[in-house]
């Protein structure tokens, strides 16, 4: 149920997020939704992209620190008040967020929002015991 | 093996009594070929009568890298210029280089000193040494060439850099010894690992490492990636290059070649003697080179002195490994700071390598140290709190050993400088 997610060492410096978007698209790879965190000195970029395991050996080849994490995406009611019906059942079962980011592309009338939790496991059992659908790998690969 | 036994384990007694009479040799020497010694010791109340053992040296004025300087390019020789055969230069960050001038005797002499110090590594005739130090104007090569011919090895005298290649001769040839500065026997080690070479696996069995100051840690990672026995060499060109003093297989300082460079270690602040043990700047006179000795030259290099007889015999004074420099050191906030402590501290701190840079700046009037540190892959993490965590227990490290409050940032690995010969540690921005 798990999908995942590339993240990328990314030090303060001029042109780092664009050498290492450009080394993603030389190797034809596909980002489907992206996230930077920051602080004064570094960021850390995070991607959800259509082949993760070759992003990271291209990103390595290119001097980058890049690894793999696993990750929930979760289908969201794109209509208002659709996230926070989300967020209230993560509340009742006490999960706590790290971060989120959402997807680009959607479905239909779906919203896709990438979400890191404390627990992983239980927030997966929570979201769906109320029909929350969780997105899997295969769905990724078709948006 | 020892090279030169009769030497290198001579009694205290009969030692001193060779050493006094050098120096009086060597000051009447320099006094009667060396204007600038005549005017120096002059200008000091010195005559060569006044030297009649090896105590009266604390009388003799000291001689530091600005005479050199000064001096440049031939002004310090006690021979005439036709008579010098080979002349070697330092690199200056600031004014002229240093030059140094060698006699035919001083080259045998060189000859001679590092093969005590090859054989003091664990070397014997017939080994292969790979001599990864620089060839050329810088003594490294040339050194380790001249005591290896006299010793009876085998060398294969690649110089540094053009890594591949040596890592090819490394396991084509097979040789037993390496030769090099510490920091680039670990940019092999990189390179290495990103040749597939497994660097446990080599013909590798002793590192003969110097050139620039390294840490107890730094030897443990160096002996670990290589699989070999790191062994500490010092030398500095102006005394003779490589072959002052090395380390024995028991490691445990430093012996000098002290029958023929004579070592002092003094307070730098003083210019008194040290106490026994107690850390100070090493000062050195050359009591037998005839090309261009040097009357208590300051090295600037901080260390201890250790008389007594080591283990393996020999019962030359030990010097420890370099802790510090006199100019390397930077005051920051009123506090002495050593590149090599916080090196010290990377090395024992899980998930950073041990490059590393210092950036100094002033703002406000007040100084402020920042760490510049590599990321090791395996300390990456997707959430930024993990990281800059990982900065605070690296800054907090620091900050427990040197008293003073830095900055760690980590930056991505290989961005910082890497040398084949010495590493850069320290970046001063201040306007002082």
């Amino acid at each position: 149920m798990k999908i995942t997610q590339v993240s990328v060492f990314l030090e303060n410096k001029k042109g780092r997020l664009y050498d290492a978007t450009k080394a993603l698209g030389v190797a034809d790879i596909d980002i489907k939704a992206l996230t930077i965190a920051e602080n004064e000195d570094f960021g850390v970029l995070r991607m959800i992209v259509n082949k993760p395991e070759q992003a990271v050996k291209t990103l390595k080849s290119y001097g980058f620190v890049a690894n793999i994490t696993e990750i929930i995406a979760v289908e969201v009611p794109d209509v208002p008040g659709g996230l926070s019906q989300i967020l209230k059942i993560l509340i009742d079962n006490d999960i706590n967020v790290e971060y989120m980011y959402a997807f680009v592309e959607k479905n239909v009338n779906q919203a896709i929002v990438v979400f890191r939790f404390d627990n992983p496991d239980k927030a997966i059992s929570s979201l769906t015991k109320n029909n929350i659908r969780i997105v899997g790998k295969k769905d990724i690969q078709g948006l | 093996m020892i090279f030169n036994e009769k030497i290198e384990c001579a009694d205290a007694k009969a030692l001193k009594t060779i050493q006094s009479e050098r120096l009086i040799n060597t000051i009447s020497y320099v006094y009667k070929n060396a204007p600038f010694y005549q005017k120096r010791f002059a200008q000091h109340g010195i005559s060569p009568e006044d030297i009649k053992s090896i105590d009266d040296i604390t009388k003799l004025p000291f001689t530091i890298k600005d005479d050199l300087r000064d001096n440049y390019p031939f002004g310090l020789l006690s021979k005439n210029l036709r008579d010098i055969q080979e002349i070697h230069v330092s690199s200056g960050t600031t004014g002229n280089p240093t030059t140094v001038g060698y006699s035919k005797e001083d080259i045998d002499l060189w000859a001679e000193v590092v093969a005590r110090c090859l054989c003091c590594s664990g070397a014997i005739p017939g080994d292969m040494i790979q001599v990864a130090y620089g060839y050329g104007l810088f003594t490294g090569g040339l050194g380790f060439h001249y005591g290896s011919l006299k010793l009876g090895l085998t060398i294969i005298p690649c110089s540094s850099g053009q890594t591949k290649r040596q890592l090819k001769i490394l396991q084509d040839f097979k040789p037993r010894i390496l030769a090099c500065t510490p920091s680039y026997s670990l940019y092999m080690a990189e390179t290495a690992k990103e040749m597939g070479i497994d660097t446990k696996k080599n013909s590798w069995e002793i590192g003969i490492l110097g050139a620039e100051p390294w840490s107890e840690a730094m030897r443990k990672e160096i002996e670990n990636k290589w699989a070999i026995s790191a062994l500490d060499i010092y030398g500095l060109s102006e005394i003779i290059g490589p072959g002052v003093a090395n380390e024995c297989q028991h490691k445990s300082g430093l012996h000098v070649a002290s029958d023929v460079f004579y070592p002092e270690v003094i307070d730098p602040k003083t210019n008194k003697p040290a106490d026994n043990g107690t850390p100070g700047e090493l000062v050195f006179t050359t009591i037998t080179k005839t090309g261009m000795p040097l009357i208590r030259y300051r090295t600037r290099d901080i260390v201890t002195l250790n008389h007594e007889k080591c283990q393996c015999g020999r019962t030359s004074p030990r010097i420890s490994k370099i802790l510090g420099r006199t100019d390397d050191m930077i005051i920051v906030r009123g506090i002495n700071v050593f590149p090599s402590q916080i090196e010290e501290v990377l090395l024992n701190t899980e998930g950073t390598e041990p490059h590393y840079q210092l950036v100094v700046t002033r703002e406000k009037g007040l100084d402020e140290l920042e760490v510049l540190v590599e990321l090791n892959e395996s300390f990456f993490s997707d959430e930024v709190k993990n990281l800059q965590n990982f900065e605070k227990k690296i800054a907090k490290e620091i900050q427990s050993v040197l008293s003073v409050s830095v900055k760690v940032r980590l930056v991505e690995p290989k961005t910082i400088e890497r040398s084949e010969g010495k590493a850069k540690r320290v970046i001063d921005k201040r306007s002082l």
